[in-house]
């Protein structure tokens, strides 16, 4: 593998392992403002119980994603300083806006709100964790402003002695369509991850029969958080297809292996086939007309083929071949699609058995409830592998390609070792996270007396 | 050109406030262990900066995303080239972050003992390899005319860079020490003042000599300049004030020392960011590595609406969390 190879993998890889945490903290942490503020409201004290519950859960998996959030600053510079001297003029000010508005907030008064039971007035205590709530989705924002701006490059002149992109109009990096969309759909998709996450532990609490009537009422919120967020996630999610489709029509048309022009265009469900050698896959169940729906938002859309975008962009950019890999971009999309339907029909279950009361009776569902919690984490990473993948060659859209982004003085075996350094720290943290994560998951809510006193702080 | 020397300015504050606040829980971190013998005084220690830690260590998060924004090619050009110390920095920051939730979650001796020495070579790591980073950045390492770094992992040693990282763990050392005597009670109050003055001298001493390196370095000429000045009365009164037991005032001393010793780095530095031990032709200088008006301008005001607001919600939190903190509370059961 080459140093580009390598560094691609170092990226992929961080920030794969970052966006495992990151969606559960910004569901858990909203999912555990509302539970505190129905304890705050009816001073119900199964309420408060289960905001210590999930708080726990919430703070451990904050810490691990916290310290892959500092990789992910890093690495900019480390891996991609070409990247870095050439668009930081626009890119930077979305990351340093990031640190200064949202990263303060939410660590400070995480602080806060884990040291400061009984030591706050309620009221106040009870704002610190919505303001961490409020910050997880701050930095979310900035993060995806600057995303979007390498999908579709917005608010920008070419300086004319360096020749790089300057930051002319901050508002359009702001108001860029693919941002407004990938910004919602990313927050919706945070909020399906903390339910479903939500639903799991409750699940498999009720199955064990401990604390039915407080885990009942957790099971509820996530079931009735989670069925809406996630039809507007598949909404935004379609609507997110058609604005990229506009932008960037390798991505789409990489989605559906789709290599000549088509109107109207059908969906394949399944195929054979479909890869750089061979433009003519064998499509097993198509669907008429729905990629042109998918990809147009009409009925008889017209979607351009993979070959006619590489050779107009031949023309445009010079010699070279600029279609992504199809096999990531094919799959990606269906992983995250088909689970998005399934973890629906788990949703629709339990809000149908929510309303027969049969909820926490149902050893199936429960069952099922409890392995639901794997598939947002599939749907997140293949969300990813679409959008950054589906942007390949490119690392901005347009203006620089991701060869080009590389560091220049980095050498292959030093980011072989880093890659092998990293992998063995997040590897042991996964281990050791996912098994605090189940042992806390498990245990028994704080008795009554306790939480009362839990109006003690929390300490390390 | 006014708002590129504004945002030097406001990197030198970010890193300044880094040393300032995350200095002492990286000596919190590093001496927890050694301050108290038993668990409930450990937990003590680590309990001071408990809900402190975090929001401290978002400086260093920002001060380099305002490298990175207001500079481009600094930060390219300082985090690639010192690749291989960014890896280890980030090991241990890594580990130390999460030592602080990970360690009272299991009830076991060997698994306490584990998270406590990777909370100590962490926080240990941390001020070595940024001092080292910082260091390098004034002695001048090897770098082209296209800014990009030319050298290999051995080049970036040099005998300063190395004592800038040792200082800066001395200077973190002590201010961790003054501290914990500040915020603990009891038994743990007065190891922490014994530590706080073994270390006061060997910290006075090393700033002593660190300072007129730094200044023969930068080749600021023979006159200190008076933030140099300011550190070396800071450093020796903290020295002098842990004896004296005047706890305040030796916080207080060790504060403006480790400030004024940033400080004394980047004034020194000024106008340069980065220099070339190749040519100084190739000088990383805030002339030529400032992003366009626009964007600093842009940048200008996010921090100066919400750098005045973190300081008082930060300000606001060590308000909170003022009341010291004893070993007695954690003798009990575990709570968590
Ligand atoms: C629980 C998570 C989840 C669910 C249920 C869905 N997605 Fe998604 N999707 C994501 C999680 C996600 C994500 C990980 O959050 C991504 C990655 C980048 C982004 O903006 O969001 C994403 C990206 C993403 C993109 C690429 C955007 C780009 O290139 O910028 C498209 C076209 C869709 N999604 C479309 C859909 C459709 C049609 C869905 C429903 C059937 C759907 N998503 C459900
Ligand atoms: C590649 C780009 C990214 C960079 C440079 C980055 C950087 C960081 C950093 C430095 C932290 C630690 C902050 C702290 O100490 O509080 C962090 C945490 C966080 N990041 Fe990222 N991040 C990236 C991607 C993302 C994405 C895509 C999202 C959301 C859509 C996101 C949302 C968050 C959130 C919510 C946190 C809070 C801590 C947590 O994970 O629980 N980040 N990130
Ligand atoms: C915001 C600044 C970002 C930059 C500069 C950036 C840059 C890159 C680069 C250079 C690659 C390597 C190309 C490749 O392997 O295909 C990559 C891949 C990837 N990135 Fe990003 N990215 C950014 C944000 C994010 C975020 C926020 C995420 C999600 C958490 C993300 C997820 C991925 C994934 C999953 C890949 C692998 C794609 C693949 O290898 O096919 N990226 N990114």
């Amino acid at each position: 593998m080459s140093q580009l190879d390598l560094a691609r993998l170092q990226f992929a890889m961080t920030s794969v392992y970052h966006f495992l945490f990151v969606p559960v903290t910004i569901g858990l942490s909203l999912l555990t403002a509302l539970l505190q503020t129905g304890w705050h409201r009816t001073g119900r004290p199964e309420l408060l119980r289960l905001t210590r519950f999930f708080g726990v859960l919430l703070v451990i998996n904050i810490a691990v994603g916290v310290v892959t959030g500092l990789v992910q600053e890093f690495q900019f510079g480390m891996d991609w300083s070409a990247y870095s001297r050439t668009v930081g003029d626009v890119f930077g000010a979305p990351l340093a806006m990031e640190g200064l508005a949202a990263f303060f907030l939410e660590s400070t008064f995480l602080g806060l709100w884990l040291f400061g039971w009984g030591r706050l007035p309620k009221r106040v205590h009870l704002a610190t964790i919505w303001l961490v709530a409020l910050g997880g989705m701050l930095s979310a924002a900035f993060i995806m402003a600057a995303n979007s701006w390498m999908q579709h490059p917005v608010g920008y002149t070419v300086d004319q002695t360096t020749g790089n992109p300057q930051l002319n109009d901050v508002w359009k990096l702001f108001t860029n369509p693919v941002f407004l969309r990938a910004y919602l759909h990313v927050i919706l998709a945070s909020l399906v991850t903390g339910s479903v996450i939500m639903l799991a532990v409750s699940a498999w609490q009720l199955r064990k029969g401990s604390n039915r009537l407080a885990f009942h009422a957790s099971a509820r919120l996530s079931l009735v958080v989670l069925v809406p967020t996630l039809l507007l996630a598949m909404l935004v999610g379609s609507e997110l297809g058609v604005t990229e489709g506009k932008y960037q029509p390798m991505k789409i048309a990489g989605a559906e292996a789709q290599w000549t022009t088509c109107q109207p265009c059908s969906f394949s469900v399944f195929q054979i086939g479909g890869g750089k050698a061979d433009h003519t896959p064998t499509k097993i169940i198509e669907i008429p007309h729905l990629l042109s729906l998918l990809a147009t938002n009409h009925w008889n859309g017209q979607v351009l083929g993979l070959d006619t975008v590489q050779a107009q962009y031949q023309q445009q950019f010079g010699p070279g071949g600029y279609v992504p890999n199809i096999f990531i971009q094919y799959w990606s999309m269906r992983v995250m699609a088909y689970l998005a339907v399934v973890v629906l029909l788990v949703g629709l279950w339990g809000l149908w058995l929510l309303w027969r009361k049969k909820l926490s009776t149902s050893r199936w569902f429960l069952r099922i409830a409890v392995w639901t919690a794997v598939l947002p984490f599939l749907m997140n990473t293949a969300g990813w592998l679409l959008t950054e993948n589906g942007r390949q060659p490119w690392i901005v859209q347009g203006i620089q390609l991701t060869r080009e982004g590389v560091s220049p003085s980095v050498t292959t075996a030093t980011v072989a070792t880093s890659i092998i350094v990293f992998f063995l720290l997040y590897a042991a943290l996964a281990v050791v996270d996912f098994v605090l994560m189940s042992r806390y998951a498990r245990r028994e809510l704080e008795p009554p007396a306790v939480a009362d006193a839990a109006l003690t702080p929390t300490s390390y | 050109m006014a708002f590129a020397t504004f945002w030097f300015i406001v990197t030198t504050v970010l890193w300044t406030g880094f040393f300032v606040l995350e200095g002492f829980d990286l000596g919190v971190g590093m001496l927890h262990a050694v301050v108290a013998r038993d668990e409930a005084g450990r937990r003590a220690a680590i309990n001071t900066i408990g809900p402190l830690w975090d929001g401290n260590e978002v400086w260093l998060i920002v001060a380099a995303a305002a490298m990175f924004a207001a500079f481009p090619p600094w930060y390219a050009t300082t985090f690639s080239g010192f690749y291989a110390v960014m890896v280890l920095l980030l090991a241990g920051l890594i580990v130390r972050g999460v030592s602080f939730e990970f360690r009272n979650k299991v009830d076991s001796v060997r698994w306490r003992r584990t998270w406590d020495t990777l909370l100590t070579v962490g926080s240990l790591l941390v001020p070595l390899l940024v001092g080292f980073t910082l260091g390098g950045l004034l002695h001048g390492v090897p770098i082209d005319q296209q800014h990009e770094y030319t050298g290999n992992v051995g080049d970036l040693f040099s005998g300063y860079a190395v004592f800038a990282g040792i200082t800066l763990v001395l200077l973190c050392l002590l201010h961790g020490a003054t501290f914990m005597t500040l915020k603990t009670t009891g038994t743990l109050e007065r190891r922490s003042a014994t530590l706080a003055r073994r270390i006061a001298p060997v910290t006075a001493l090393a700033v002593l000599a660190f300072l007129p390196w730094t200044h023969a370095t930068a080749g600021k000429g023979v006159l200190p300049s008076v933030v140099e000045l300011i550190a070396v009365i800071a450093v020796i009164a903290a020295a002098w004030l842990v004896v004296g037991r005047s706890e305040g005032w030796a916080f207080f001393a060790t504060t403006i020392a480790i400030a004024t010793t940033i400080v004394s780095m980047f004034t020194d530095l000024y106008p340069r960011l980065m220099v070339s031990s190749t040519s100084h032709a190739f000088n990383l200088t805030v002339q030529n590595s400032a992003s366009g008006d626009y964007a600093l301008k842009v940048m200008t005001v996010i921090a100066a609406v919400f750098l005045p607001l973190v300081l008082l919600y930060q300000g606001w939190t060590y308000h909170v969390f003022r009341r010291r903190v004893s070993a007695e509370e954690f003798t009990g059961p575990r709570s968590d």
